[in-house]
């Protein structure tokens, strides 16, 4: 069975204030996978998925999220960005909050009092308990979770998360990887994460952001295999180890076998 | 004379002109003042309303130089008004960094660009009145422009209002649903400094920040939601604004700063009860 493609880098390379930050970086992901994207902090993770969101433009090469050009389908596009900026004297309710991931540019959004897609992504995120609640009274794991139903909202066909467990606790880990395992199969997930050794076991392809030894970074799909050894309480789900020595073309995953990096 | 006998009286018609000038400036304090607190641009407003003072100033010297006879104080108030705002507006966006300082030299030299110049206006011109406000000299041309702007910003704060909760939210998120966030902030900066200008004449451009951010941030403590905020900080504006109105009228006071110690002094109370409350 052919999956379409959700994500393809041809050649990128991205440069900020003189500095290259990506060169000649080429992937892609197809419709449905679970991607981790594992790099070290600084290697140019938000860089890469501000390119995914058409939030930045390549100096060169090309970037195509469904087939199209990433600004003509943002709309298709849910975003969990990994620090906000919150000032906790703004008067917002979780409701509200949700609401704006139906936002579309100049639109009005979600005017109804009850908005069914709203409804849903409550209950897919587990705070549909906290939607009267000003966000500001909330715990950094339901906050996280609260961004994720906000991300949800839009129904993206694809969903990137940076950094989501950050300064979470294992409870809210867990929860957090439930919800996204409920995810899994129904949209593509791409997550962004420092964690160099270990990704959670929903992963199916691994994309290290890997320096080239001239400062710039491109990306490289790594193999990875179970890690039976990790307690579950440490990462708040079973993970997988990667295997950084062990580079996959970047076809891998549209050859017969089809195994992608781990299962 | 009573407050209420002078309000009625057919030949004060300054002190009608007051309260609705009031009235009027309370819809702008409420509804903007919200808009700016939660964005967190008041510093930025603050510059701006410094910096025109240097236009006013420029005016009224031209004006009494004859060189541009008649020109009245508020076309130069705008001109500092429009050019600060574009500076303000290009640092912010094309080189962050530099914010604090350019907003801080704004604030400064166009405050002593308009001290030289009324300095050297020949002839008395009173800065004070400029500075902190007198709501005598409010005429029915401001009204006007107090009304229009009024609906001007209503209207776009109804029309824009889920562009404007997202992007002072999580301006990055709302980039992402394709916002337009910088143009959002530029219309904002712009409606601000033209409203900064409309209502020096009510409390002066030193306390107009005062006004767009106390009544704001006492309503915050109150509202559930940005909405909530603004009709709440209009509520408070207007009680704000008519006590002060009243008080500076029966002890013979300056209004603007009467008005803005009122709001002041409510705001300090609200946080102090609720850093008790939490503590």
């Amino acid at each position: 069975m052919e999956h379409k493609v959700a994500i393809r880098f041809e050649r990128v390379s991205f440069s900020h204030r003189e500095v290259d930050v990506l060169r000649d970086t080429s992937f892609h992901v197809h419709e449905k996978e679970f991607v981790a994207l594992v790099g070290p902090n600084g290697a140019g993770k938000t860089t890469l998925l501000r390119l995914v969101m058409g939030l930045a433009v390549p100096a060169s090469g090309k970037v195509e999220v469904f087939g199209a050009s990433p600004r003509s389908v943002q709309a298709s596009i849910g975003y969990v960005p990994q620090y906000m900026n919150f000032d906790s004297s703004f008067p917002i309710s979780v409701e509200e909050v949700v609401k704006m991931g139906r936002l579309v540019g100049l639109g009005r959004g979600c005017l109804e009092k009850r908005c069914a897609d709203v409804d849903t992504a409550l209950e897919l995120a587990e705070v549909a308990d906290l939607r009267k609640r000003p966000y500001a009274a909330l715990s950094g794991g339901q906050r996280r979770r609260v961004l994720v139903a906000r991300a949800l909202a839009s129904n993206p066909r694809l969903l990137i998360l940076d950094e989501p467990t950050a300064n979470m606790d294992v409870e809210s880990e867990k929860r957090l990887y439930t919800v996204l395992g409920n995810l899994k199969k129904t949209a593509t997930i791409l997550i962004a994460t420092h964690d160099t050794g270990f990704v959670s076991a929903l992963t199916d392809v691994v994309l290290c952001v890997t320096e080239d030894g001239k400062g710039s970074h491109h990306v490289v799909r790594h193999a990875a295999v179970p890690a039976e050894d990790v307690p579950v309480d440490l990462y708040g789900s079973h993970v997988v180890r990667i295997l950084h020595d062990t580079d996959l073309p970047d076809d891998a995953c549209c050859n017969t076998e089809g195994q992608g990096a781990a299962r | 004379m009573s407050f209420i006998a002078a309000l009625f009286d057919p030949s004060m018609p300054f002190v009608r002109n007051a309260v609705l000038a009031g009235v009027l400036a309370s819809i702008l304090f409420g509804v903007l003042g919200s808009i700016v607190t939660v964005k967190r641009i008041a510093g930025l407003a603050g510059a701006i309303s410094h910096a025109v003072l240097g236009g006013i100033g420029l005016a009224i010297f031209l004006a009494a130089k004859n060189i541009v006879p008649g020109m009245p104080p508020i076309a130069g108030a705008l001109l500092f008004a429009v050019n600060a705002t574009a500076l303000i507006g290009v640092v912010s966006l094309k080189a962050k960094q530099r914010e604090d300082t350019v907003i801080n030299a704004l604030w400064a030299i166009g405050m002593s660009i308009g001290i030289l110049f009324i300095a050297k206006t020949p002839g008395y011109a009173d800065p004070m009145s400029y500075l902190f406000g007198n709501i005598l000299l409010v005429s029915t041309r401001d009204i006007i422009l107090l009304a229009i702007l009024d609906v001007i910003v209503i209207v776009l704060a109804w029309r824009f209002y889920p562009q404007i909760e997202a992007t002072a939210f999580d301006e990055e998120f709302s980039r992402t649903r394709g916002v337009p966030a910088d143009t959002v902030f530029l219309v904002l900066l712009s409606i601000t400094a033209i409203a900064v200008v409309l209502l020096q004449t009510f409390v002066g451009i030193v306390m107009v920040i005062a006004m767009l951010t106390l009544p704001a941030g006492t309503a915050g403590y109150f509202s559930k939601n940005l909405s909530g905020m603004m009709v709440s900080a209009t509520v408070f504006s207007l009680i704000f604004s008519l006590t002060g109105l009243l008080v500076s009228w029966q002890m013979d006071l300056p209004s603007g700063a009467v008005v803005v110690l009122v709001a002041g002094a409510v705001f300090l109370l609200v946080s102090a009860l609720r850093i008790r409350k939490l503590a």
